[in-house]
């Protein structure tokens, strides 16, 4: 599903690469934390899966496509297979929650008649039935949060990429998010999740990957955040 | 729902930003009032060549003291000429009729020719008034030959009076497009930017370029065309009230301008208006927007 071969990633101003030299491979269906300490390299694989960055060598691959040598219009359909959350929640503050998720839909050319039956579904799977009409600023973070997973979630992507989605969640709050994700996974969907918040990690006992300086120092099958 | 979509983003962006759009709209108007003056005079000049050349003639005059044989053999080289159309031979008296005629509101003048001061000549027309210098080479050395007077010589004067107006115009435009255009990318910038967050979502679950970009295009080519209304209306009031009007005098020595040209100008500058801020805008894009 995922394939990242000797990647390094090289910001023109740093002094040492952001990636050096990582391998990685995901399967179908995992569940995959990326863990590490801030600036160690994490949010750089979310960028590269992404392909919002390219690697300064090595290749990517995500679903059997190599994205080194993909056409710059064919980036937008590749990202249709991607679903993504990130710390800040990233919702549109003018729009519902309703609004939000439909926004995913309109502007990749789905009708209205879609959005109607698919929102509300999605919307009651992350826990936020009867609050469709409510603005961002009317929700709690854990709520903002899940509307960000509706909206990662409602094209059914075959991977969800998670950069730090508790980041800026409490502990409970947190769990709830997680046992989202971990249903989502259960759907057969990928989950990549970048995370520093060692609770959680050693709570879920899925694949951890640590990175440290920009390489890989661990890769456990069942792991804890040690 | 994707069109309605486009176009609403459209209505809003031209809004958000109301008094920076119609400062561009009469900047690109300004710009292209020019354009459509300087295209029309372009026009106007063609016009006007093809009805003074067709009026036009050479004046052949011959000496004082040409003798009957010079005369003859004058004429007779100008009607084997295959440059020539038409030929008049005019006697003196007749060339003192016409100075009178021609004069006849300023009788000192025409008091202090006498009959024997104005030469005679060979009015010529050529089948094509270009060919001058052609006719001319035929013609030179020919005894009793004084002097071969070109009018289209005249003409060109008048002409390249035009084409500096015409010129200017056109500078004027091209600064005025400059202004215009800069305008159109910081609209688009203050789009891009106060849109920053829909288009960060929109590239996130894969929304295509064009999708992401049409509202901007389009807002820029909507703010062009109505500049380039603006534009004809201008040009059409410009000749209502002024070459129709007070300056109607001025068409003694113009031919009138047609409708069919003036209407002509309206898709002109509906393209130039609309096609160059839109290109504007998507060129602004390409620096503010990455996929």
């Amino acid at each position: 599903m995922i394939q990242l071969d000797h990647v390094t990633k090289r910001y023109p101003t740093a002094s040492r690469p952001a990636l050096d030299d990582a391998t990685v491979g995901i399967e179908k269906g995992e569940f995959v934390f990326f863990i590490g300490p801030s600036g160690s390299g994490k949010s750089t694989i979310v960028k590269l899966l992404l392909h919002e960055i390219r690697p300064t060598r090595g290749t990517v691959t995500v679903n059997a496509e190599a994205l080194g040598s993909m056409r710059s219009w064919r980036i937008a359909r590749f990202r249709r297979a991607i679903g993504c959350v990130f710390q800040d929640f990233r919702l549109l503050p003018n729009r519902t929650a309703y609004e939000n998720v439909a926004f995913a839909l309109e502007v990749i050319g789905k009708t209205n008649a879609v959005a109607r039956r698919v929102v509300p579904e999605v919307l009651e799977l992350v826990g936020l039935g009867g609050k469709e009409h409510r603005y961002p600023h009317e929700l709690s973070g854990g709520e903002q949060q899940r509307v960000a997973v509706a909206r990662a979630f409602v094209n059914r992507p075959l991977i969800l990429l998670a950069d730090e989605p508790t980041g800026n969640l409490d502990p409970d709050t947190s769990i709830e998010i997680m046992r989202l994700l971990d249903r989502i996974n259960r759907t057969g969907t990928t989950v990549v999740m970048v995370t520093h918040d060692s609770t959680i990690v050693n709570q879920m006992r899925r694949r951890v990957v640590e990175i440290e300086n920009g390489r890989i120092v661990r890769d456990q099958p069942h792991g804890s955040y040690a | 729902m994707r069109l309605k979509y486009v176009l609403n983003e459209v209505l809003i962006g031209l809004w958000r930003n109301i008094t920076m759009t119609i400062a561009m709209m009469i900047t690109l108007s300004v710009s292209l009032t020019m354009l459509g003056a300087s295209a029309l005079m372009y026009l106007q000049v063609g016009q006007m060549k093809d009805f003074y050349y067709a009026k036009i003639e050479v004046s052949i005059f011959l000496t004082e003291d040409i003798t009957d044989g010079q005369r003859a053999g004058i004429d007779a080289a100008l009607t084997a000429s295959p440059l020539v159309r038409d030929k008049v031979y005019e006697t003196k008296a007749q060339a003192l009729a016409r100075f009178r005629k021609m004069f006849r509101d300023s009788p000192t003048l025409v008091d202090a020719v006498r009959p024997d001061t104005l030469p005679e000549s060979f009015r010529v027309k050529l089948k094509d008034p270009e060919a001058y210098d052609e006719f001319t080479r035929q013609l030179a050395g020919r005894p009793g030959i004084q002097l071969i007077v070109d009018q289209r010589e005249v003409l060109g004067k008048v002409f390249r009076v035009f084409s500096s107006i015409q010129l200017l115009a056109l500078v004027i435009a091209s600064v005025m497009a400059v202004a215009g255009l800069l305008l159109v990318g910081n609209i688009i910038q203050v789009a891009a930017y106060s849109k920053r967050r829909e288009v960060a979502v929109m590239k996130l679950v894969g929304a295509s370029n064009w999708f992401i970009q049409a509202p901007f295009v389009l807002e820029a080519m909507a703010a062009g065309l109505a500049g380039s209304l603006l534009a004809f209306g201008g040009l059409y009031a410009g000749k209502v009230l002024l070459l129709d009007g007070p300056l109607q005098a001025l068409s003694k020595l113009m031919t009138p301008i047609p409708d069919g040209n003036l209407w002509l100008m309206l898709p002109l500058l509906a393209a130039a208006g609309a096609g160059t801020s839109g290109v504007a805008g998507w060129i602004t894009l390409r620096f503010h927007i990455r996929v």
